[in-house]
C-alpha cells in the first residue's frame, strides 16, 4: 500500500466504460481503505446553449440534435416542440404529430435495445465479477449468439423508423417549426409492417429476460446501488405513460405527488439547477424541497413509477407485474432500470404497431403556424429520461437564450448517490481494489444508461484506466485495461 | 445559316456560336465545367476560378473567355481536378460552414461540389473567421459565414432586380457582402421576391422560415452529382 502525507488515496476510473460519452469516477479511502467519498464526474464541456446564440430558431432542431449520435431524436424533437411554440403551431395536425411521435418510438426502441444487449448484457449474462476478457458485447456474442442478434435487427429495426420518418437514421430533418416534412408512403408502411410481428416477440422476450434476471437475483438487487428517492416524468392528462408529450408529474419516495400535470412552460417555477466545481454537469432539484433532498430521478424506472397505466395491453401487463415486487409502491432498485427499460421497448413497439396500422401517417397536412412568440418550451421523455429544451428569441428570429436539461443531468445526483452506495458497499474497508470492484460501481452507473455523449462524442478504444493519485494529486500508480 | 465555330473539348468536337462563352458552347454540348460564381442568366464574373481549363494549353476561365475556332480545350484531366479540389477546398476553410446543420445542406452547389470531387475533409488549416449575421430584414437572412463571394446576388440584384442591394466590401481576406445601407439589410428595398434569393449557391442569402422543408432524398443533390443536368450527349456534339 502506498502511503501519503494525510495517508488517503484517490482511485479514478477514467473513463468509464460501456456508457455513452466520457465520464469518470473518483473514490478517495482513507488508510484502512474506508471509502471517504466517491463521485461520478462529467468531464466533458460543450458549450451548446451558448454558441447556438444568435442563430436563427428553425435551425435549432436540426443544430441542436449534434449534441449526441445516440439521442439525436429526442434532442430534434424536443427542440421541435418547443420551436412549435414560437411559431404558434403546438396544435400539430395529425398526420404530424404522429409521424413525430412515430420517429420517437422508433428512437425509444432502438436506444434502449442497444443499451440492454450491447451495453449491459455482458454484466447481466456473465456476472459483474466475471473475466474482463469475455465480459464485453464481444464475449456476449460468442456465447449467446442468437440474443446478440436480436439486439443488432432491433435496433436496426428502430433506426428504420428513425430513417423513414426523420429523412435518415442518424441526425436527420424530419420535424420542422409546425409539423414534418413528409409523411409515411404505403411502401414505407409495408417496409416497417413486414418485421414488425418479430419485434413483437422479441420485445416480450427482452421483458422476460430482464425480469427473469431482476426475480432471480431481486435480494442482491434490493441493495445494489439503492436508495430512495423522488422520481420525474411527463403523464398525459390521464396520468397514463406519454413519452412524447404530458403534464410534468413529480412523485416523492412513497408515491405522494409533489406536482402534477404542471404546464411545460412553466418548468422553471418548479425545477432550478445548481452548479458544483468539481463536475461540468448541473445538479437539478425540485424547488419546493430544495437542493439538498428534492433531487429526482428520471429514466425508465422514474416512468414505471410515475404514470398511473400503459395504454398498451402488453406492457401494462408488464408495468402491473413489475410494480407487484414493490406492493405498487415507487421502486428505488438501481438495478430494477433495466426491467422497467425493457418494459418500455414493448410500449414503444405496441405503439409503433398502433401507429402504423393509423392512416393519418399517409395524410397530406403537415404544418400549422399560428401567432409568434418570444419563448418556448419543449419536454419530452427520451430514452434516459425526462428532456427540457428552452428558447428565447428576439424580433429578428435570432436565438438569445437557450437552457437545456438533458435526461442525464436530471440522474446526476441519482447516480452519484449510487456510485456511493456500492463504493461503501463493496469496496470500503477492503484489503485490496480488485478490477471486479471496480466493475461494480460502473454498473450501477450503466444502470442509469447515462448519455454522456450528450457532452461528447467517443472515439475507437475505451480503455479503463485505474490511477492512484496522492493527496497532492501526484500520479503514484497506474493500471490499464484495454 | 450562321457561322459556327468548331472547337475540341478534351478530345471532343463541339459546335460553338461567334460570341459564346467557352462554357456557355460546353454546356451546350452536354460537357460540365464545374463552376461556382457562373450561373446562366447572370453576367460573367470569373471570381471563383473553378472553371479554369487550358486553352490551347494556357489556363483560362471558361465563364469569360470566348469561343474561337480551332480551340483545343482541355478540361476533365487531373491536373485541372486537382487544382479544382484546392480552391474547393480553400473556400471551406476560409468561411465557417456547417453542412451539418445548414438548411442549404443537400442544395448546396458548395456542398455538392465537394462530394463530386470525392472531398472528405480540406487539407488546410480551418481559418475560422468572424462573420457577421444581418437578420434584421423581417424575410431575409444573410449569414455571412457561408458566403464565397461568388457575387451572384450582386449580379442578379443589379441587373435583375434593378436595385443594387448588395456588393462587396473590404479587401483580401477581409472583403466581404454589404449591403446598399448603412448598416442593415431591412434599410434596403430588399424583397423576399427578389431573383437574387434564389441566385446563392450557399446558405448565405436565404428567405426566412422556409428551412428544411423538403424531406432528405428530395433534396436537389441527394440523388444526382452537381452537374449531371449537364453531362448528356448534347446536340451541338460533332460525332
Amino acid at each position: 500500500m502506498v502511503t501519503t502525507k494525510d495517508k488517503t488515496r484517490r482511485i479514478v476510473i477514467s473513463p468509464v466504460t460501456r456508457v455513452e460519452g466520457h465520464g469518470k469516477v473518483s473514490i478517495l479511502l482513507d488508510e484502512e481503505n474506508n471509502v471517504q467519498q466517491a463521485r461520478l464526474h462529467i468531464v466533458e464541456f460543450r458549450g451548446f446553449e451558448r454558441f447556438i446564440q444568435g442563430r436563427p430558431y428553425w435551425e435549432m432542431p436540426v443544430a441542436v440534435q449534434r449534441l449526441c449520435g445516440i439521442c439525436p431524436v429526442s434532442h430534434h424533437l424536443c427542440a421541435a416542440k418547443a420551436v412549435d411554440r414560437l411559431v404558434g403551431g403546438e396544435q400539430l395536425t395529425p398526420t404530424a404529430e404522429k409521424m413525430r411521435r412515430l420517429m420517437h418510438y422508433g428512437q425509444i426502441f432502438q436506444s434502449h435495445v442497444l443499451h440492454f444487449f450491447h451495453l449491459c448484457s455482458p454484466d447481466l449474462l456473465f456476472g459483474f465479477d466475471a473475466d474482463p476478457k469475455i465480459r464485453n458485447v464481444i464475449g456476449v456474442a460468442a456465447k449467446y449468439p442468437d440474443l446478440a442478434k436480436q439486439g443488432i435487427f432491433m435496433r436496426k429495426y428502430g433506426q428504420e423508423v428513425i430513417r423513414l420518418t426523420a429523412g435518415k437514421k442518424i441526425h436527420g430533418t424530419g420535424a420542422i417549426p409546425g409539423g414534418i416534412n413528409k409523411n409515411l408512403s404505403i411502401e414505407e408502411r409495408d417496409e416497417l409492417l413486414a418485421d414488425l410481428d418479430q419485434m413483437i416477440a422479441w420485445s416480450l422476450g427482452a421483458v422476460k429476460i430482464a425480469r427473469d434476471y431482476t426475480m432471480d437475483h431481486i435480494e442482491i438487487a434490493k441493495l445494489f446501488g439503492s436508495f430512495e428517492s423522488n422520481h420525474l416524468s411527463i403523464v398525459r392528462g390521464d396520468g397514463a405513460m406519454d413519452l412524447y408529450d404530458g403534464g410534468l408529474r413529480a412523485i416523492d419516495r412513497d408515491g405522494k405527488k409533489i406536482f402534477d400535470q404542471v404546464d411545460n412552460q412553466d418548468y422553471l417555477s418548479y425545477i432550478a439547477e445548481e452548479v458544483r466545481d468539481w463536475s461540468y454537469m448541473k445538479f437539478p432539484f425540485i424547488k419546493s424541497i430544495g437542493p439538498e433532498n428534492g433531487w429526482y430521478r428520471v429514466g425508465p424506472l422514474a416512468r414505471i413509477n410515475t404514470c398511473d397505466f400503459i395504454d398498451t395491453p402488453e406492457a401494462e401487463s408488464a408495468r402491473k407485474e413489475f410494480m407487484a415486487v414493490t406492493q405498487g409502491k415507487p421502486n428505488h432498485m438501481t438495478l430494477a432500470y433495466h426491467w422497467a427499460r425493457m418494459i418500455e421497448v414493448l410500449h414503444a413497439i405496441e405503439k409503433i404497431a398502433e401507429l402504423l396500422h393509423d392512416p393519418d401517417l399517409q395524410g397530406t397536412d403537415l404544418v400549422v403556424r399560428g401567432d409568434r412568440r418570444d419563448e418556448g418550451v419543449g419536454i419530452l421523455e427520451a430514452p434516459r429520461g425526462t428532456l427540457f429544451h428552452h428558447y428565447r428569441i428576439n424580433k429578428d428570429d435570432q436565438v438569445t437564450m437557450c437552457n437545456l436539461i438533458v435526461s442525464t443531468t436530471s440522474n446526476n445526483e441519482p447516480m452519484n448517490r449510487a456510485v456511493q452506495r456500492v463504493a461503501q458497499d463493496h469496496l470500503s474497508g477492503k484489503p485490496e481494489i480488485s478490477e471486479a470492484m471496480l466493475n461494480h460501481v460502473e454498473v450501477a452507473i450503466r444502470a442509469y444508461d447515462p448519455c454522456l455523449s450528450c457532452a461528447t462524442h467517443a472515439m475507437g478504444q475505451m480503455p479503463l484506466s485505474v490511477i492512484l493519485v496522492d493527496a497532492n494529486g501526484e500520479i503514484i500508480d497506474e493500471k490499464t485495461k484495454q | 445559316m450562321s457561322q459556327t465555330y468548331t472547337i475540341h473539348i478534351d478530345g471532343v468536337a463541339i459546335q460553338a456560336l461567334p460570341g459564346q462563352k467557352l462554357i456557355e458552347a460546353a454546356d451546350a454540348a452536354g460537357i460540365y465545367i464545374p463552376r461556382l460564381c457562373h450561373k446562366r442568366g447572370l453576367e460573367p464574373f470569373g471570381a471563383c476560378r473553378l472553371c479554369t481549363v487550358l486553352v490551347n494549353g494556357r489556363p483560362g476561365t471558361a465563364c469569360t473567355t470566348p469561343v474561337a475556332d480551332g480551340m483545343v480545350v482541355e478540361n476533365d484531366i487531373e491536373s485541372l481536378r486537382e487544382f479544382r479540389k484546392q480552391i474547393i477546398e480553400m473556400l471551406f476553410v476560409e468561411g465557417n460552414h456547417f453542412c451539418m446543420f445548414c438548411e442549404m445542406s443537400g442544395n448546396c452547389e458548395l456542398q455538392a461540389m465537394a462530394y463530386r470531387f470525392g472531398i472528405t475533409a480540406p487539407r488546410y488549416p480551418y481559418i475560422w473567421p468572424h462573420r457577421e449575421i444581418d437578420a434584421s430584414h423581417p424575410d431575409i437572412l444573410i449569414d455571412r459565414n457561408r458566403c464565397i463571394l461568388c457575387g451572384r446576388c450582386v449580379r442578379a440584384s443589379r441587373d435583375i432586380d434593378g436595385k443594387h442591394v448588395y456588393d462587396f466590401v473590404g479587401r483580401g481576406a477581409h472583403k466581404q457582402i454589404a449591403v446598399n445601407a448603412a448598416a442593415r439589410l431591412a434599410d434596403t428595398n430588399a424583397d423576399v421576391t427578389d431573383e437574387a434569393l434564389n441566385v446563392c449557391p450557399v446558405g448565405a442569402l436565404l428567405k426566412k422560415r422556409t428551412a428544411f422543408q423538403v424531406p432528405i432524398g428530395r433534396r436537389l443533390y441527394d440523388l444526382k452529382p452537381i452537374g449531371s443536368e449537364i453531362e448528356s450527349d448534347g446536340s451541338t456534339r460533332i460525332d
